[in-house]
């Protein structure tokens, strides 16, 4: 069984008003050093047998919307 | 002309757009389940709002692969009216059907209440009966329009804009743009018009006793269609 990690997240030029958020309270908790927070999903998959095509399809099919979204993933163990 | 309700587990307004086909537009009207594979014997499509499946993953990314949309998707082909407000505009653009995305408010809140907008093009089905600026209800808590650069000068390019949120006035200025999408956008079209998406619900203003009917403006593109057929 291989455990698949996809990371999920906006793309750059997208206004992330969640992250934004997060970024104000840490900034309010005196963490002077923060500019920028971005919020993503990571999703875990188990697959037997992996293969990366399918994976990939999987993204493109329904885990990560290609206008707003960019996805990576990463096999933790095959 | 019989119109279909898509019934996704989690929508809300399936009732709403239910009364508001069958007595207020006096048209034959069923749902039908996410899960169907068949829309034989209807003529248009109503996608509620809601929440469906939780609005896991992104809203409406879900109920755009169930079963019932490869015959949505054929009723947009063929030319057949598809409508979907909130919960609905956002299982379109997932879909595929309508471009860009809807994302989370600008100002992080969930909004409910009054919006006014504007019809942009004027010639759709949905659009060409209007002649002023609409009050309509909105609830969304993702609503915010987004699109890259050259999509949306392809949407102005090809009259696909179908509502921007403006003033009572009918005036364009940011403070009315009440989830901060860009160009104001409310609702936008297919490049045939024969598809709209929109974040209000005209279905929840379709008669006086709701203190609003402003939504038959659109709706009664329905009626229209089906004078035709």
């Amino acid at each position: 069984m291989a455990t698949v990690r996809v990371y999920v997240t906006l793309k750059p030029s997208l206004l992330d008003s969640a992250g934004r958020t997060v970024a104000g309270a840490l900034q309010k908790l005196g963490y002077s050093e923060l500019n920028e927070a971005r919020i993503g999903k990571l999703i875990e998959l188990q697959v037997e047998p992996y293969e990366e095509a399918r994976v990939k399809e999987m993204c493109d099919k329904l885990l990560a919307n290609p206008v707003i979204e960019d996805y990576r993933f990463e096999v933790a163990g095959a | 002309m019989k119109v279909a309700v898509i019934r996704f587990p989690g929508a809300n307004c399936d009732q709403d757009a239910f009364y508001a086909i069958k007595d207020d537009l006096a048209l034959q009207v069923e749902y039908v389940w996410h899960e169907a594979t068949s829309l034989d014997g209807f003529e248009a499509v109503f996608l509620p709002g809601g929440f469906s499946y939780g609005d896991y993953l992104r809203c409406g990314a879900m109920a755009s692969r169930a079963p019932i949309m490869n015959e949505v998707h054929r009723f947009a082909d063929e030319g057949r009216p598809v409508i979907g407000a909130c919960n609905g505009f956002q299982v379109l653009t997932e879909a595929g059907l309508l471009p860009g995305a809807l994302m989370l408010n600008a100002a992080q809140k969930f909004i409910c209440k009054d919006i006014y907008l504007k019809p942009v093009n004027r010639t759709s089905i949905w659009t060409r009966g209007i002649d002023r600026t609409l009050r309509l209800p909105i609830a969304h808590g993702e609503g915010r329009y987004v699109l890259d650069q050259d999509g949306l000068a392809r949407l102005q390019d090809n009259d696909q804009i179908a509502f921007r949120y403006v003033s009572p006035q009918g005036e364009l200025e940011e403070k009315w743009n009440v989830n901060g999408s860009v160009g104001a956008i409310a609702g936008v079209l297919n490049k045939k018009g024969n598809v709209l998406g929109l974040m209000p619900h005209p279905e929840r203003a379709s008669r006086q006793l709701l203190g609003n009917d402003d939504g038959l403006q659109i709706l009664n593109a329905l009626k229209l269609v089906s004078a035709r057929l």
